[in-house]
This record gives structure tokens, sequence and C-alpha cells, in this order.
């Protein structure tokens, strides 16, 4: 919208004397019209306003001096940095005020480069501005579009030059061309997509508490399993469990030797993706829901990690609510309605593991999860 | 073999071939050497000479870019000194460098080569942290350099190419540093890694096949770190340095638009030439951004990884949150509510809650930018070239919707710290959620329509000016003893500024019937098209035309005329301005 559509000549108001033709200013937008210009003309560039450099030597040599000293002080950085590489050991600390105890190799060597990349900057840039040309310089534009005779020539060279291959005449070679060119990235797609890796099967329904490994194409059986604590990996007595209290629990078999890092899942993370149990024990006339009770043992609850939103662990339990919260997105579960979002972005309550206790006491699983856990995927069915 | 006389050399073997002629290369050698050598085989001095003396115009905010393109080289430097140290590996290793609290701990390949990096190279964590910061600056620059662009209407034509292509690099770069963020694989990161599965898993019917396609398998597997990698150092940063050159290419081919002002035309480029100013200015400012990244990193520490522990799905750290420029997204996952996710037939399950933030918003927002100038040329059926930039505000409706596009990103990107708020402020995490979720829809309006209202209120002012007549700071006394000052009449150089763009009106739809009188229904793409020109330009302020400057001046007259006898005759000769200046007091 800035464009200069009329040149108007004359640069200035043209002056009226006399009161005829006044237009009232309350009047909204008014168009000019006769011997007015209808918009006023681009005064043209102003006059050139010589620097202190470009007058008066002295001045131009004290720009040097300062260009100069920025020169150096990056030259004496850049030497600085080169002794503090070797003089500084890694691991080295240094309290800076302001900043606080930090690795000394990194403050040291990180200014000094600082320093030698400013002093090379500062002096370029204060070098234009003091001593270099300082009066702008008018470019004209042409239109984009090429001229009308190279278009012309383009479409001739594409059509008739192009037309010489005959493809317009022979429709067969046309369609075969365009199926052969439609086909041949498929192999390569093809390739990539389809090796990828495994596909899901069932293992996205199915966890460690199924009865073991619970990757694609595995089929566990269910047994009763230990809910053992991560990560000392020690089974957990009903009797331990005291009011209050919440375990970070994996299933038996899981888990590696905590010191030792033998035996465990083949593929722990994954395993541990989806398995990983939270254990409360609540007082049983605080828990609301009858099925949490049944699929307890005394007031202890357990309930998958995992959040049903995007899976993030559900790492905040507060003990006087009995809320469960997600760092990630704040999804709030309700323990003592059978984990029931009461805020945030998901939708399912966390999945319940149905516990009872064993002959020596230790709390095992009765029965796997009863649905998948962790985020929604197109597939589930509950 | 046969042999003719004719005088024809190898080179000029067809007709009308000029014979090879010997470069007037004296002058190039002088220059160097090497420069004439190349210039012998390659002709480089033409599009060197050309470039090297082409002009670009100067303001500060046309160093946004710079500042991008800039941290992109940066970061390509500093990434390659990584890639040095850096396994791309998931692979378990028990940790045994310089970080003590660490030592003995099972951790992947990936984590512990971080940790080797910042603890055990010398100058390493330097680099890691100059790397972060420069990534980190780029999305920054990236997105400032975008309004700047988008408020001064640079994207007309014929820049409209360079406006997509510019939004598709928006999109890769935070692409970009996602992936490069998750590759220490520490606790924080792969926390990231794991919203992003849960994501990708709901998306609808395809969802669990992808997630699987991505990992390799099961989340988290051992495929995603060398796949992060590979598309991290590899894929992404070979288009983004592609489409970049496109772009910067674009613009110099373009040439680079210009503020309007004195002397500054739709037709012409105003500023200094590349040698030796911007040569020195641009290359300079390079140092520059290099030398203030390193000064950050050299101070401020950033994503301390030895701090979170290996990544593990089983734990978290709370105040989970993702690097700036991923935001948004969590954003919205964290305001969209629950009762998104359907069950379809009890077989299905359709999860919007996180479809529509993570897979849906990521993609639209970038859409909506690229799409947004094709948007307002069919409203203005503008087909002229643009070259000289818009003051925002004299466009007040796209200066109006670019603001209400950053409140609703910024409400967005506010909403993922919802936790971190609660917390240092003392407030509820679910007042706060709800704060957001009913702002996402009040404030872009009220942001709207202040922005609007500010930048009308902002052109009348410019009008008033103009319209005032400048004050001369000539103070004249009457004879009969009052003071007022003179007023210039004419339009003071510094106010074309005021004045220089273009009025503008709405659309109007032409006839509504032909000459028989035959109502004649506009076309539907009319009706749209005056509908939302008048939702842009129907309150439009527009600029003092030379005739209402007249008339300000006249209306003096009318005025003093109207205020009764004066001694204005004795001094008609000083300014036709005084009765105005009179009236003004």
């Amino acid at each position: 919208m800035n464009e200069q559509d009329h040149e108007t000549t004359g640069t200035e108001v043209a002056r009226q004397d006399g009161h005829g033709g006044a237009v009232r200013l309350d009047e909204g937008h008014v168009v000019g019209a006769g011997g007015v210009p209808e918009r006023f003309a681009n005064p043209g560039l102003p006059a050139h306003i010589p620097r202190m450099a470009d007058l008066d030597e002295a001045a131009a040599k004290r720009a040097e001096k300062q260009v100069a000293t920025l020169f150096g002080i990056s030259m004496l950085a850049t030497l600085a940095f080169l002794v503090l590489y070797f003089v500084i050991d890694v691991n080295q600390t240094v309290f800076i005020p302001g900043v606080g105890v930090t690795s000394a190799s990194n403050a040291a060597l990180g200014v000094t480069l600082a320093l030698s990349l400013l002093g090379i900057g500062l002096g370029a840039v204060h070098w234009a501005k003091t001593l270099m040309p300082d009066e702008e310089v008018v470019e004209d534009r042409h239109p984009m579009r090429a001229g009308d005779a190279e278009r012309a020539e383009a479409v001739r060279v594409m059509t008739q030059e192009g037309g010489k291959s005959q493809i317009g005449r022979r429709p067969l070679i046309k369609y075969t061309l365009g199926g052969a060119m439609g086909l041949f990235a498929l192999p390569i797609v093809l390739q990539v997509a389809g090796s990828l890796g495994e596909m899901p099967r069932k293992s996205l329904s199915l966890t460690w508490w199924n009865g073991g490994p619970s990757g694609p194409g595995e089929i566990p059986t269910f047994r009763p399993l230990r809910l053992m604590k991560d990560p000392e990996n020690l089974p957990i007595k009903a009797s331990d469990v005291t009011i209050g209290s919440v375990f970070h629990v994996m299933p038996q078999g899981l888990l590696p030797d905590p010191v030792t890092h033998e035996g465990g899942a083949e593929h722990l993370l994954e395993e541990k993706a989806k398995a990983a149990v939270l254990l409360m024990r609540l007082d049983p006339e605080q828990i609301k829901s009858q099925k949490e009770r049944d699929w307890g043992y005394q007031g202890i609850v357990a309930y998958s990690k995992i959040c049903t939103h995007v899976g993030c662990p559900v790492g905040l339990y507060e003990q006087q609510t009995h809320h469960l919260l997600c760092p990630c997105h704040q999804s709030t579960f309700d323990v003592t309605q059978d984990c029931k979002v009461i805020f945030g972005p998901a939708k399912r309550p966390l999945p319940q593991l149905k516990i009872t206790v064993d002959d020596e006491g230790y709390l095992v699983s009765a029965q796997p999860f009863d649905e998948a856990v962790g985020p929604s995927f197109w597939e589930r069915n509950s | 073999m046969t042999t003719t006389s004719t005088p024809r050399p190898a080179d000029a073997l067809r007709d009308g071939d000029s014979a090879y002629q010997a470069p007037p290369s004296a002058a190039a050698r002088k220059v160097g050497g090497l420069a004439g050598w190349v210039d012998d085989r390659t002709g480089a001095a033409k599009p060197v000479g050309y470039l090297m003396k082409k002009v670009f115009p100067d303001h500060w905010s046309f160093m946004l870019g710079e500042i991008a393109m800039y941290s992109m080289i940066i970061c390509l430097i500093t990434g390659t000194f990584l890639t040095f140290w850096y396994v791309p590996s998931a692979g378990l290793t028990v940790y045994d460098g310089s970080y003590v609290p660490l030592r003995g701990v099972e951790m992947s390949e990936a984590y512990a080569s971080t940790l080797h990096i910042s603890f055990d190279i010398k100058g390493g964590l330097m680099i890691r942290q100059i790397h972060h910061w420069a990534a980190l600056m780029f999305t920054v620059a990236v997105v400032v350099h975008m309004f700047r662009v988008f408020f001064t209407g640079a994207f007309r034509k014929p820049r409209e190419i360079n406006w997509v292509i510019g939004s598709v690099l928006a999109l890769l770069s935070i692409i970009e540093g996602f992936a490069g963020y998750s590759l220490p694989d520490d606790l924080l990161s792969g926390t990231g890694i794991r919203a992003m599965a849960g994501f990708v898993q709901t998306a609808p019917v395809i969802g669990s096949y992808l997630v699987y396609g991505i990992f390799g398998g099961p989340f988290p597997g051992e495929m995603i770190i060398p796949r992060l990698y590979s598309v991290h150092i590899l894929l992404l940063p070979a288009i983004l340095v592609g489409l970049f050159t496109v772009h910067i290419a674009l613009v110099a081919l373009q040439k680079h638009t210009q503020f309007p002002g004195p002397g500054r035309t739709n037709d012409n480029v105003v500023g200094y030439p590349v040698m030796p100013v911007y040569a020195a200015k641009a290359g300079g400012f390079f140092f520059i951004v290099f030398g203030v990244l390193a000064l950050i990193s050299a101070l401020v520490q950033i994503n301390p990884i030895w701090g979170y522990g290996p990544y593990d799905p089983s734990p978290v750290t709370a105040g989970s949150q993702p690097d700036w420029y991923m935001g948004f997204a969590d954003g919205a996952l964290r305001l969209l509510p629950g009762w998104l996710e359907f069950n379809l037939w009890g077989e299905y399950t359709l999860s919007l809650n996180i479809a529509l933030g993570a897979l849906v918003l990521l993609p639209l927002v970038y859409i909506v930018l690229g799409a947004y100038p094709f948007v307002e040329r069919f409203v203005t059926k503008d087909e002229r070239e643009h070259h000289l930039l818009d003051r925002p505000r004299n466009n007040p409706v796209r200066t109006g919707i670019g603001m209400a596009g950053i409140t609703a990103y910024t409400v967005f990107m506010f909403a993922a710290g919802n936790d971190i708020m609660a917390i240092k402020l003392g407030l509820s995490i679910n007042d706060i959620t709800w704060f957001f979720r009913i702002g996402l829809f009040v404030l872009p309006p009220i942001v709207f329509w202040v922005t609007k209202r500010t930048c009308l209120a902002l052109q009348r002012r410019d009008r008033e000016q103009v319209l005032h007549g400048r004050e001369s700071g000539t103070i004249i006394r009457t004879p009969d003893g009052r003071f007022f000052e003179r007023h210039e009449a004419e339009l003071p150089e510094d106010q074309w500024i005021l004045v220089q763009h273009e009025a503008v009106r709405p659309f109007e739809i032409a006839a509504t019937a032909d000459e028989h009188g035959v109502a004649r229904p506009a076309a539907r793409s009319d009706r749209v098209r005056s509908a939302m020109s008048r939702f842009y330009f129907a309150d439009a302020v527009n600029p003092v035309t030379p005739a209402e400057l007249a008339a300000a001046h006249h209306h003096g007259h009318e005025a003093e005329a109207i205020e009764g006898p004066t001694p204005a005759g004795e001094i008609e000769s000083s300014s036709r301005d005084d009765a105005l200046a009179r009236r003004l007091e």
C-alpha cells in the first residue's frame, strides 16, 4: 500500500489563497481534486551529513586506533585461550560472583573465546560505522517478471522443442513413462517402511504382569508374580506396607540384580515402560470403590504408574489427599476413587492391578492388568 | 585427415562463433594471481563483481534474520565437533568417568558419551553449551524474524514463495531442536521422547504401527537414538541448509525490502553496498553473535544433563519442561480436556485430547502461517509488487491478527509452565489451567481489538501531526501584545513518513444489475471478498492528502472569522498559519 502510483510534480502543497474550497476537517477523509495533487510527493533523499571522521583527520585517526585496539584485544584473548586450555584442569571449579561455582575451564575458555570473537566483530562494525563510506547508494529495482518475449520463448522451447520428443504424438510412451515414474519409488519406500521394526501385534495390551516377556510375538501365560521393590528388587510383605506409604514396584523377574546388573528382562526398559506399578496403603474406610477394595488387599492397592495420557510415569503422590499427579501434563488421579481422573487432560483412570498375598505373606499379582496400560491407541477396545 | 586453409580455430567451428579472445586479464591478474586463475576457468569475476556492489538497505530489524543465519552456522560448526565424541547408541554401559555421583551407574552409551563431553573433554562443555544456546537463539531469531516480516507486510508479492519457505524452515527448526535435545538420552529428554511416543501412538488408525515403526519396536527400544541422530545431523540439516540457501538467494534476487522514507520508493533500494560496508558489518556481526553465544555459554549453564540421570521409563523428575519452542505444543496437551477421547463402537479409541494438541496443532500453526499471504492477497486483489514495507500501524487489521496469533501461541506456551507457575506463585494449578483454557478463547479477540484500536489511534495522531503543521519555534508577537508560534505550512521532510502510505478503502461489489436492470448476483467469491475487505479496511484511517493539509490552513482562517475581530490584518504578511496557531492557543 506504499506504492507511489501517482507520480506528482511539485513537492509542495499548492497554496490556495482566498477562502474558496476549504473543507471541514470533521467530515472524514477528503479526496483531493483540482489543482491540488492527490498525494504528497516523495521529497527525495535527505542531504548527507558527514561524520566526525569524514571532516577531521584527528577523529579518523582516533577511530582507527579504536578499531585496532579491538582487533588487538581479540588477538590477546585468542592467545589467552591457547594458554588456558593447557593450564586449567578440566575438572577444576571456580566461584564466580553472580554465577556461582562453575567449571573453571568452561568459564575461562568460553570468556576468552568470546573476547576473541567479539574483538573481531565489534572492531569490524566500528570500522564500518566510522571510516567506511556512509553515503547511501541508490540501486534501481526492476519488475521480477521476465519480458513478454522471454516468456514466449520459454513457452516455445517447452512446447515446440519439447514437442520434438514426439511425446504428444505417441501416447503409448507418454502413459508408460507416467506409469514407470509413478511406480519406481515404491521399492525404496517399501524397503524403509517395511523394515522399520517389529509391529506391535498384541504387545501394547500386554505387560510383564501377564507372566513374563511381553514384546511383539510373545504370548506369556499368567502366573502370580511377586511385587518387587524398585530398585532394590526385593519382595514386599503386606505387613511392611504401612498406611500412607507408597512403593515403586516392578514384577518379579523383571529387574536385574541391583549390584551386579545381572539377570532380569532382556528388554529391560521396554518392559519397565509398561510394567511400572505404584503400591499404596489407604485406610479401607477411605476407599470409595468396592472394586478397588476387592482388587486390593486390606487397603493395599496397586495401580499402573504409566499415565493414561501420553505415558509419563505418574510420579507425585500426595499422601493427605491420596491424589496422584503426573508431572508432564498434570493429570490428577484420585486413589480413593479407583484412580479416576479428577483434573487434567487424561481421560481414563489408571488401570488397577489385582493383588493378593502368597503363602509367605508376600504381595503377589492375582491377575494381569485387565486392560492396556499407558496412552491410548486406536485398537484399544475398552 | 583433410587439411583446409580455413583460418578457423578449434573453438570456433561453427559459423558465427567468435574466435577465442584472451581476457583482459592484465587487470584481473593484478587483483591476485589466484583470482585471475579462477576467473580464467569460471568467469566468476562477473557475478562476484555484481554481488559485491549489491545494495542492501539498513535497519536494525533486518539483523534478526542474520542472527538466525549465524546461529544456524554456529550450530553446524559446534555440532560437527560434538559428533567427534558423541556415541549415538542406546547400548548399555557402566559409567566410570570423572563425574563421581554417577560412577557405577548403568546407562546408555549416548548418555555416557554426553557426560564424557561435559566432564572429560577440555572445552567439551563449552562446545556443548554453545551448541545448545545457539540452537535456542536460532529458534528465537527465526520466530522474531518472522514477526518482523509479518508485521511489515514483507511477505507480499513477490515474496510469498520466500514466506512459505520461511514457514517450512521455522517448522523444521523446532523439529531439529527437539531431535537434538533428545540425543543425550537423559531422564528429562527421555521423558520428552516418551510423550512423543505417546502422542504418535494416538494417531487415528495407524498410531500403534507408526510408533512401533519410529522406535523400531516397543518403546523405547534401541533404535530411536541412532535414528534421531541421523535425522538430527544429516537429514534435517541438509534440508535446512538447502532451503535456507534458496531463502537467501531469493532475497538477493528480489532485492531486500526497505522501510519507507524520503528518497525511498517502491522502485529503488537505498542503502549500502556489500563491499565494503556490509562485508564488514555483516561479517563482523557473525563474530558478535558467536562471541555473545560463547559468553553466555561460559557463564550460564544450560541443560545440566548430569543432574537428571540416565533415562529410565519409570522414574520422572517433577517440573518436566521441554525447550521453549516445543512449549506451545506441550501447553496444548495440558489444556485439552480429557472428554475429547472417544470410544468408537466399543472397538476403537480416538484420542482427540492428544491428537489435536500434538499431531494437528504443530503442523496447523505453520500451515496457517504459510497460507496468510494468500488470504490477504485474496482480500486486496493486489497484483502489484511491494518492496516498501508497511509501518505496522498502517495495516491495523493485519497487525491485530498477528498480535492475536501471538497471544494464542503465548497462552499455549505459558500453559506448558503451569506447574512451575503454580509452585513459584503459590497458586492452584487447576485455577491456572482454567485461566489458560478460557484465556485461549478470550484473550486473542481482546488483543486483536486493542491492537487494532491502538493502530488506528496512532494513525490519527499521525494525521493530526501533519495537519497541525510543524511548530517552527518562531514566536511572533502581535502589535496588541499577543504571542503565538508560527507553524510551517509545507510538509516538512521528516513528516513524509506520516503520509507516504496509500489510502485504502473496502472492496465494493460492482453493479448488481446489468444494463437492462436484470439482477446479476455477485459471484460468491466477490461477496466473501467484500465481507473480508470490510473487516480489513472498513474503518481505515487514511493519510493526509495535500488537499486536506491546504484545507487545514484555510480552516484556520474560517475559525478566525468566527472568533470575531482580530488584528490579523496587520500581520497577514507573516504567515497564513498564524490564524490557525492563534485558534489553537
